[in-house]
């Protein structure tokens, strides 16, 4: 094995009109722990997926050991050359054993004595790693709590039968643990490490990168912006790394904010945890904020919301999906049944719905979203992702619905399309509707009166406008360590 | 008690019940003679059984499996009769188009319910051209294995034992079997895992076709004769007895000695309704009770997986 | 005209009834031009039923994968046992005939969606569990002496104006109405919602229950009207009389262009392919094809419609 265990060159990957990876160079040599962090968008993820084999870069040229691999990368060469990942979705299967799961890794156990072998195998890696586990290899995967089977996904990485470990990808792996594993974990990459094979570490805890890795690389906006030795950062540091040079810049949007709290209040909800801490309250005609990493709750406390499941609700709710294909659109109809089919009642006469009226309210709100289509009867598909998002507005705003919540709906949005709908966002929150907007870019919120940053769940920070500042939200957004 | 060890023995439980049942309600059926007549079928039934448990393994559900045991029975008692040589190459082609279908369903992601369904009328349509009205005849040595005579214990249950303990050795032991469970468990995965889930699929559907093929022959071997209708409702038997059995249709939980069990629960249930003096019109009727009382049961059970 | 012909080219209907045609003019043109309106009355005739039914089955299949109605040949049978004892050879009876009919059925459709919903049992093995008890139902209140119907159920069922059976108009009539509750009532939109997306459906306001509570429902009102109609047709209810419409209610709606994967409804498809396997079946018979080259090509033809009309392949 040459000192470098893998590097990867000049790697673009772009879906749609969103550029995930801009140009991105890695190198990782034998024997060192690397962390990678950064905030939502950054690429962390996409950058592992190709490393792995799962993605194909639009450009760039991976090398292993100074050799280059052309074209030809694929899951089987990664894991035949010794890369192992594990990410956030677990690819464990839920109804076969841990031993079992060990097996579907490793070809060679078949044969008289596997399942022993294959047992063997998952338990001293288990002992290994995280001691005292209580893990039985022979448990199905769904019996077990999602921590301990994060732990069995890690320890099968970690297995080795005739293929040796060059890399090891963990994505947030601690994300399930509790404090001792998650150490036990921590300390385990160190003697690894030592053994001469190689891990990248993402995590949102600052605390464990720093006293994990032996290099760090900050990503932002799919490039790969500082790189240090991990000595040379310390947590204030990373934090400013992650964010911007520019100064704050200072809502441009006019509000009054003593007016909005007098309003009544529309929603109050608490976030199901364990401590039952923490309280989101919004009055009529307010922006509220759901800030923080992606996952860490936001989008389940909208849907809290949206099924008004133990929350305190005073009008009609509306729900505006960032993931347009799995939440949000028909792919079958038109723009215009895109558009009203959360109105379908209002359009009744004589109990049919009204083909005039149906066209009406499309026409109307294709023109105050600005959708740009030259005819609402074509094909939701026609539209492009801006313009679907738009639909999607255009459906909920279109409604009665006085409470809208926003599922990090401008993901992936350019930049025009995001400034009209921010507009409109404005205009009628000052008409009086109350909007509660889960958000992973920062510039968004801005706009908000009010922020709550999420962490594991919880809310973590409550910020008003004036505390809005980029800074701080990092801050709220990334634990200590998983130690806290 | 875990609920994986409920599960496993739900099948048991219901099997004894209904085994208990109807020694109380008749006992001269708690005899050699009395157990033989109650379970002859139990051979092809399990048979059938198994072949639909090897289609729900893998996330699919085969609505031709009856129509298939009754078109071997065809092709058995004529030409396998008559020309051992050429009838059991078509057998041996029939095993293979089912796995084609396996194959054309995952390559083409189509709906296993409705490929299946068209493929039933395939297979009654094959049977009737080959036999239009029941007859043919049983080749000997099928007539002389199902007629053997075991000693205390009948046949039919000792058959049913060992396939559904071979079964259960190869699927639920074997390092194979494990690929083949894990590809109904997180097919993606296995993908990425570097398991071909096109040749998965299609080997379950030739073993499919091939425990498909032991049904019919050993239905044939009881019966002596062939008939294209004859097991028309196996279909339906073989998924109540994967599902009574403890197995699931999504996730790859299935258990091959709960399937057979269940399929002897399910040709049990038929005698006693009859012992009951159930009118013969309740009998389908109370099947369908008895299907619907022990998935009714079996919903506090059934897996839901914690995805958060 | 080739504009026309390009937008019907689209509709995924034209290729059944297109079949149809084709099939019944390969059959003119073996008779030699004999019988040929003939032909298609008597196709008429019997499509009507696997149209009601099939009507029912798509609603169902429509609402999202894994949702099909496997009761519907029970719910015939116990829907003209019910209606031919009710009415009891007596039209002063017919009306109450036709409500314990349909009543039943509708008790019939909330068992079924009630075994999906509360037992959280598949909706294939819940119909199909609750088809063995319908039936059984059906078999003990129809044992007996056939009963006739009453001389107007007869006669509706079995006349014709202008070579059209009466019994097909009411269908057609049924049909328009469905294909507006599909196009223009919030019901029919949640079908069609949540056939293409429930999760998305939910999102958008759409009651995902009570939508496919209304859809099962449906499935078993139709059943129960061809149970009603199929009495008058054939003289009386037998107890086997559903039993082909099973795999038939299935097939025209796969062979009639409606998507198995939910979410797009076809009512004309339903026709052009009930016609088409009338037809087929007919014109097999003339050229003396056997019973099993009519199942084969049945078979054969429901995998490769469903081959070309799923169109990509598995997505990586």
């Amino acid at each position: 094995m040459g000192l470098e265990a893998i590097r990867l060159g000049g790697v673009e990957k772009s879906f749609g009109a969103v550029h995930a990876l801009a140009g991105v160079d890695l190198r990782v040599a034998a024997g060192e722990c690397l962390g990678l962090v950064g905030h939502n968008g950054a690429g962390k993820s996409t950058l592992m997926h190709i490393l792995a084999g799962t993605l194909s870069p639009d450009k760039g040229e991976i090398l292993l050991g100074g050799r280059q691999h052309e074209t030809n990368w694929s899951v089987n060469v990664a894991r035949a050359n010794g890369i192992r990942c594990v990410f956030q979705e677990l690819s464990l299967c839920p109804n076969l054993t841990v031993a079992e799961n060990v097996r579907i890794v490793h070809g060679n156990l078949q044969g008289f004595g596997w399942k022993k072998r294959s047992h063997d195998l998952a338990c001293a890696k288990l002992d290994e790693i995280f001691p005292g586990h209580g893990i039985n290899a022979n448990d199905a995967i769904s019996d077990l709590a999602i921590g301990k089977r994060q732990m069995a996904e890690i320890a099968r990485a970690f297995t080795v039968t005739d293929i040796p470990l060059r890399l090891v990808i963990l994505d947030e792996p601690t994300s399930s643990l509790d404090a001792v594993t998650a150490q036990q974990l921590l300390a385990f990459v160190r003697t690894q490490v030592a053994k001469g094979t190689s891990v990248i570490l993402i995590s949102h805890l600052l605390g464990d990168i720093l006293g994990t890795c032996d290099r760090i690389v900050v990503m932002k906006d799919g490039k790969a912006i500082a790189e240090r030795p991990a000595k040379g950062f310390d947590r204030q540091s990373l934090v400013a790394a992650m964010g911007t040079d520019l100064t704050e810049k200072k809502s441009t949007v006019a509000k009054s904010a003593e007016a909005k709290s007098a309003a009544p209040i529309a929603v109050r909800a608490k976030p199901k945890t364990a401590d039952q801490s923490g309280e989101l309250i919004a009055h009529q005609g307010e922006i509220i904020g759901l800030a923080g990493l992606s996952g860490h709750g936001q989008t389940r406390m909208l849907l809290q919301i949206y099924a008004k499941a133990e929350v305190e609700v005073t009008a009609p709710l509306a729900f505006i999906a960032g993931d347009r294909q799995s939440d949000g659109i028909f792919n079958l109809w038109s723009i215009a049944e895109n558009v009203t089919v959360r109105s379908l009642r209002a359009l009744k006469k004589h109990g049919l719905i009204s083909s005039d009226a149906e066209d009406g309210l499309a026409a109307e709100w294709k023109k105050r979203m600005g959708i740009r289509t030259p005819d609402i009867h074509n094909n939701i598909l026609t539209l492009s992702g801006g313009n679907q998002q738009k639909a999607l507005f255009a459906r909920a705003l279109g409604s009665e619905a006085k409470i809208i919540l926003m599922d990090d709906p401008m993901r992936g949005v350019d930049i025009g399309t995001k400034l009209e709908v921010y507009e409109m966002i404005a205009q009628e929150a000052r008409a009086g509707r109350t909007f509660i907007w889960y958000t992973t870019e920062m510039e968004e919120l801005q706009y908000c009166d009010r922020a709550y940053v999420f962490r594991n769940g919880a809310i973590s920070a409550t910020l008003s406008r004036e505390d809005l500042t980029e800074e701080k939200i990092l801050h709220a957004s990334f634990a200590e360590s998983s130690a806290a | 008690m875990s609920r994986s060890l409920l599960r496993s023995l739900l099948p048991i439980i219901s099997l004894m019940v209904v085994l208990g049942a109807t020694f109380y309600v008749q006992p001269r059926t708690m005899s050699y003679f009395g157990l033989n007549l109650m379970l002859q079928y139990a051979v092809p039934i399990a048979l059938a059984t198994i072949a639909q448990m090897f289609v729900i393994t893998v996330n699919d559900l085969d609505l031709s499996i009856g129509p298939f045991v009754g078109l071997v029975g065809c092709i058995s008692a004529t030409l396998l009769y008559t020309n051992p040589l050429f009838g059991t190459l078509v057998l041996l082609l029939c095993i293979a188009a089912y796995a084609a279908v396996g194959a054309l369903i995952h390559s083409r992601n189509l709906p296993s319910i409705v490929v299946t369904l068209g493929l039933s009328f395939v297979w009654v349509g094959i049977a009737v051209l080959i036999l239009p009205s029941p007859g043919g005849k049983a080749p000997d040595w099928l007539k002389s294995i199902m007629g053997l005579q075991t000693p205390l214990v009948p046949l039919p249950i000792i058959a049913a034992i060992v396939i559904g303990l071979l079964v259960q050795l190869a699927l639920m032991h074997s390092s194979l079997g494990v690929i083949a469970r894990g590809a109904g468990g997180n097919p993606r995965a296995m993908e990425r895992a570097g398991w071909s889930m096109l040749k998965t699929k299609s080997i379950m559907y030739a073993l499919a076709g091939f425990f498909g093929l032991l049904s019919g022959l050993s239905l044939l071997g009881l019966t002596t004769s062939a008939d294209a209708h004859v097991a028309d409702r196996y279909t339906l038997y073989s998924i109540a007895g994967v599902i009574l059995g403890g197995g699931e249709f999504i996730g790859g939980r299935v258990s091959p000695l709960g399937a057979v069990i269940g399929a002897l629960t399910l040709a049990l249930a038929g005698s006693f309704l009859i012992f009951l003096k159930i009118s013969p019109d309740w009998q389908i009727g109370a099947q369908g009770a008895i299907l619907i009382l022990v998935l009714a049961l079996k919903a506090p059970l059934t897996t839901r997986d914690v995805s958060q | 005209m080739i504009n026309l012909w390009n937008r019907l080219r689209r509709e995924p209907w034209i290729w059944s009834f297109l079949a149809a045609i084709g099939v019944w003019l390969a059959t003119v043109a073996y008779t030699g031009g004999q019988g040929a309106g003939e032909i298609l009355t008597a196709a008429l005739s019997f499509a009507t039923f696997s149209i009601i039914v099939g009507l029912g089955q798509m609603m169902v299949i429509t609402t999202g994968p894994g949702n099909v109605d496997l009761s519907i040949p029970a719910s015939i049978t116990l829907s003209g046992v019910v209606a031919m004892k009710v009415m009891d050879t007596d039209s002063a009876r017919l009306l109450l005939g036709i409500g314990a009919a349909l009543g039943v059925s509708f008790l019939v459709g909330v068992f079924n969606y009630g075994l999906i919903r509360l037992l959280r049992i598949p909706p294939i093995i819940a119909t199909l569990s609750s088809s063995f008890l319908v039936l059984s139902t059906a078999i003990s209140y129809g044992r007996g002496i056939r009963i006739k119907p009453p001389i107007p159920l007869d006669t509706f069922a079995t006349t014709r104006l202008f070579g059209i059976p009466l019994a097909a108009m009411l269908v057609a009539v049924l049909s328009v109405i469905l294909a507006i509750v599909i196009k223009r009532t919030v019901y029919g939109r949640a079908v069609l919602a949540i056939g293409q997306n429930p999760r998305a459906a939910w999102l958008a306001g759409i009651n995902v229950n009570q939508t496919r509570f209304m859809t099962y429902v449906l499935s078993a009102l139709l059943a129960g009207v061809c149970g009603i109609l199929l009495s008058g047709f054939s003289g009386g209810a037998a107890l086997n009389m559903g039993e082909d419409f099973l795999l038939a209610s299935i097939a025209v709606v796969v062979i009639g262009g409606t998507s198995v994967a939910g979410g797009r409804a076809s009512v004309p498809g339903i026709w052009g392919a009930a016609l088409f396997m009338y037809l087929l079946v007919t014109m097999l018979n003339i050229f003396g094809a056997s019973a099993g080259v009519r199942l084969i090509m049945t078979g054969t033809i429901i995998i490769a419609v469903i081959v070309l009309a799923s169109g990509e392949a598995r997505p990586k």
